[in-house]
């Protein structure tokens, strides 16, 4: 296969995670669309880091990997604080900061 | 048709129909059940791209972290707001248009770039250097890492923690 596949593959990957982010309401609907896109840009490093026989890319997955995982845990604590103050997690009703 | 092709397709397809799944389903917590099929087959192709180690890695810290903290916070919420939570989604065609807009943006760049065929033999334990590597060369951006993710966890556990 021609690294071109894997990179479409990512590339489609990232625009459903996209679609997701832009058309989810829910907090944790939007999280989810954030996954799928971080997921697609760990599967095009991978790939260059495969096609061009350097390493370096998969250290750099390595280490976007533990950056979602703790970006995910405070995100959802933030949506847990959210729902406790506002009891709802809809993106649409959380408008505290509008002056 | 060579291993190689038939793996790709499997392994394309169980992808864009799980992560069609995650964006598309009106239950949240289905939403997050094809989140975890689609990570693991992020994995596969871990795997298909000669990266075992990092297979592994996604398998245990996303597909089996992730997916629990996630779990968690939906079970919290819902408790707390007594009902089930189902999630619609809004603008779905404006959406659909943006996302196939920045979709044939990228791969119009894909198409003309000069990509390589042919992967290249690797002779060396890839898991192995990418170890050495770690350890010596990123051993700096390594070490910070874990602070980042032992403040992160922290501040997730005190955002998060029982109300006085």
């Amino acid at each position: 296969m021609p690294l071109h596949a894997w990179i479409t593959l990512a590339a489609v990957l990232f625009a459903i995670g996209f679609f997701g982010v832009v058309t989810r309401r829910n907090t944790i609907g939007i999280l989810l669309g954030i996954e799928l896109m971080l997921n697609a840009v760990n599967i095009n490093l991978v790939a260059f880091a495969r096609y061009n026989a350097d390493v370096v890319g998969m250290v750099f997955t390595s280490f976007t990997i533990p950056i979602t995982v703790a970006e995910v845990a405070l995100g959802l604590a933030i949506v847990i604080l959210i729902f406790r103050m506002k009891r709802t997690v809809v993106a649409d009703h959380l408008d505290i900061l509008r002056g | 048709m060579t291993l190689e092709v038939v793996v790709f397709w499997g392994l394309a397809v169980l992808l864009i129909g799980s992560a069609l799944s995650v964006v598309l389903t009106k239950n949240l917590f289905h939403s997050v059940l094809w989140l975890a099929l689609s990570l693991t087959a992020t994995a596969g192709i871990f795997l298909a791209l000669d990266a075992e180690f990092l297979a592994a890695v996604q398998l245990l810290l996303y597909a089996g972290g992730v997916i629990t903290i996630v779990v968690f916070a939906i079970v919290v919420t819902e408790r707390l707001v007594g009902d089930r939570i189902t999630q619609v989604s809004r603008r779905i065609v404006l959406g659909a248009v943006l996302a196939g807009a920045l979709m044939l943006a990228v791969l119009r760049f894909v198409r003309i770039a000069d990509l390589p065929v042919e992967r290249p033999v690797i002779a060396v334990d890839v898991t192995r250097v990418l170890g050495q590597v770690l350890l010596t060369e990123f051993v700096l951006p390594f070490e910070l890492l874990a602070v980042l993710l032992l403040v992160g966890l922290l501040g997730a556990l005190y955002f998060a923690r029982p109300e006085e």
